[in-house]
């Protein structure tokens, strides 16, 4: 090894007296460099809104007024709890249609799953704009085509503005690559073949497996999945704005003209949200982890 | 199910100890494989048999149809004298212990061990009591509130174990128990595995790769090959006097040395014996001998050369390069073998008893 390493460095006829703590330190001031502008591309970004919503341009000190105006603004109150409802359906019907699809994928079908796979990955293939625009085309011609029919009825419901279910669905399909995503990891890691027919020997029945043996399984997985759906959610615009409806993104854009300062604000806050829900979700799930010795 | 005998001390019962089991004419193919030919076995009530054989010979196949997790296409399975074929697995009672780990990671290991019970309707306190004698069973009464990310890997498998039993099996099942587990520890619970088994006189069906392990635990050891039993024997007679040369390959070590047949004797390494069992009349054949059944002595005029010495205990295993390219491997005691140093010139022998022959070109 070390006559190797000679007969190496003689090869170049240089014997370098390697500088190990010069090149360290190099290293040292690359790793900074990198993090130091990395965190700039994160922060700056966070940061100028911040500033923006925080500095009284007038008196040129701090204030807090435009966080204050939030809760009473117009039409806020109304968008975010649409925008929550939209997002929690989301979440209870992308799973409702996931989880049986990936556990049966995994113990019955695995034949079956690079065409799962490549389905769930179509939402990221197809622009939203061009799924939003045939949704609308849709929406445009059914309701008169089957007027006075129960589908008629159906499409009119769907688009109902208090809350347009026709959202719902256009986002348990933007959801399904993340979803199945997380949900595949879970189970891929988790032995479920053998979790199930271990617990099928014992006597549960498939209905009883899936809801003591599976859903604890995934616990971590369908947390996960349910975050990033209503991640999502909160801050899909396009097709919100495009199909003409009403919702949290779509107000902040809004409110955005008139007022910018509390529309930025707005954004501040709800990225806030966000990130205290992504913390909520983890500390829940470690919570129960620890606790279930009762 | 569980009583507290007249001593106070726990006694753990099974519902229905020792009952047989039955595979008649037992098939399943997957697409061109066939994974279980015809397979025809009798397993008496609270025996323990091993199931035997090389991968893809279709042993954990015919576990999972007995655990009804695999549907033959033909044959039927029989616990006691029912028909249990088109029982669902779920209705099946029986016990089973996976390869993997098995256990629910979201459940303590009492909670695992009583998991059955709670499926079955059982209340809590009898849950918690049973889950508790099945522990201090398998020697674990002390982890109870644990988790099983917490256990090693041979704990694991116990609590596993003690799961399967909790919800008193007509059968158990066991689907290569050890073979994720390091050796000093896969020795260890196989005693344990077989101490159990005779203490609840619980039918049992080991499945394995490893012929040590079905030797050592086994009151039968089934030796199977492509979807078929080759023989079904103790384990003595199956080391003594295997029915195939696949059974004799396959079980213990086993010598290949070229022979010749004549009349009824086989001629080999220069010496003549009687053959064991069946064989054609005459031509050459390969003679099938255990190591234990050479002798070997050193001999300056000797066609062999010693290549290693292996010690290990009481005997010392010799591998002896003959001419012609064979190469046997001979066990002497261990005492008196200090000539036979690799290098020495020696002269082997087989020893005063019938031998097995084979056919010369085909090797399984």
């Amino acid at each position: 090894m070390t006559a190797l390493a000679e007969g190496v460095a003689g090869a170049g006829g240089v014997a370098p007296p390697t500088p190990v703590r010069a090149r360290r330190r190099r290293g040292g001031a690359w790793r900074l460099a990198v993090l130091v502008v990395i965190g700039l591309y994160f922060l700056v970004p966070f940061a100028a809104p911040v500033w923006f919503t925080v500095r009284d341009r007038g008196a040129g000190t701090f204030t807090g007024r435009y966080y204050a105006e939030i809760p009473g603004a117009p039409g806020f109150a109304e968008a975010f709890g649409r925008s929550l409802l939209l997002g929690v359906l989301t979440v209870v019907l992308v799973l409702a249609l996931m989880v049986p699809t990936v556990v049966l994928v995994e113990l019955r079908l695995p034949r079956l799953r690079t065409a799962v796979e490549l389905l769930t990955l179509a939402p990221l293939v197809v622009p939203p704009i061009a799924l939003v625009v045939g949704v609308r085309s849709v929406l445009a011609w059914a309701p008169d085509h089957f007027y006075g029919t129960p589908v008629g009825d159906a499409m009119f419901a769907l688009q109902e503005p208090a809350l347009p279910w026709i959202l719902v669905l256009v986002y348990v399909v933007l959801a399904l690559p993340f979803v199945y995503r997380a949900l595949d990891a879970g189970v891929r890691n988790a032995g479920l073949a053998t979790l199930t027919e271990a617990a099928r020997n014992l006597g549960a029945s498939w209905p009883r497996v899936l809801l003591t043996v599976v859903l604890p399984v995934l616990r971590t997985s369908v947390l996960n999945a349910s975050f990033l759906t209503l991640a999502l959610v909160l801050g899909e615009y396009t097709v919100a704005a495009i199909l003409g409806f009403q919702t949290f993104p779509t107000w902040i854009v809004q409110v955005g003209g008139s007022k910018p300062q509390l529309s930025v604000a707005v954004s501040v806050l709800s990225l806030l949200v966000t990130w205290a829900l992504l913390l909520l979700i983890s500390a829940l799930d470690r919570r129960r982890r620890t606790e279930e010795s009762s | 199910m569980t009583t507290a005998s007249a001593t106070g001390r726990p006694h753990v019962s099974t519902a229905q100890p020792g009952v047989a089991v039955r595979l008649e004419n037992l098939t399943r193919r997957f697409g061109d494989v066939v994974a279980l030919d015809g397979l025809d076995l009798d397993i008496a009530g609270g025996e323990l048999l091993a199931l035997l054989g090389p991968s893809g010979c279709g042993k954990t196949t015919a576990l999972r149809a007995i655990a009804g997790f695999e549907r033959p296409d033909a044959g039927r399975v029989l616990v006691g004298d029912r028909d249990v074929t088109d029982v669902p697995v779920s209705k099946r009672d029986m016990g089973m212990v996976f390869q993997a780990y098995s256990l629910f990671p979201n459940l303590t290991v009492a909670d695992n061990v009583a998991y059955g019970l709670r499926v079955r309707g059982r209340g809590r306190a009898e849950r918690i009591a049973r889950a508790a004698e099945l522990l201090e069973l398998v020697g674990l009464a002390d982890r109870a509130k644990r988790y099983p990310h917490q256990l090693s890997g041979g704990q694991q498998q116990r609590v596993a174990l003690a799961r399967a039993l909790a919800v008193a099996p007509k059968v158990l099942l066991l689907d290569e128990p050890l073979s994720a587990l390091d050796a000093q520890v896969r020795v260890q619970l196989r005693e344990e595995i077989r101490r159990l088994q005779l203490e609840l006189g619980i039918t049992t069906v080991f499945v394995t790769h490893d012929q040590a392990e079905a030797l050592s635990v086994a009151d039968r050891v089934g030796v199977m090959r492509a979807g078929r039993l080759e023989q079904v024997a103790s384990p003595d007679e199956l080391y003594e006097r295997p029915a195939t040369a696949f059974v004799a390959e396959f079980v213990g070590t086993m010598n290949r040395v070229p022979a010749t047949l004549d009349g009824g004797a086989v001629q080999l390494l220069g010496a003549r014996r009687p053959v064991a069992g069946a064989a054609p009349a005459t031509g050459p054949v390969v003679a099938l001998v255990r190591p234990e059944s050479l002798l070997v002595t050193a001999d300056p005029a000797g066609p062999g050369r010693v290549v290693t010495r292996t010690f290990s205990g009481a005997t010392t295993r010799v591998l002896v390069a003959l001419p012609d390219g064979v190469e046997v491997r001979v066990d002497v005691a261990s005492t008196g073998s200090a000539d036979l140093v690799p290098g020495a010139t020696v002269r082997v022998t087989p020893a005063e008893r019938p031998v097995l022959v084979a056919p010369v070109e085909p090797q399984p």
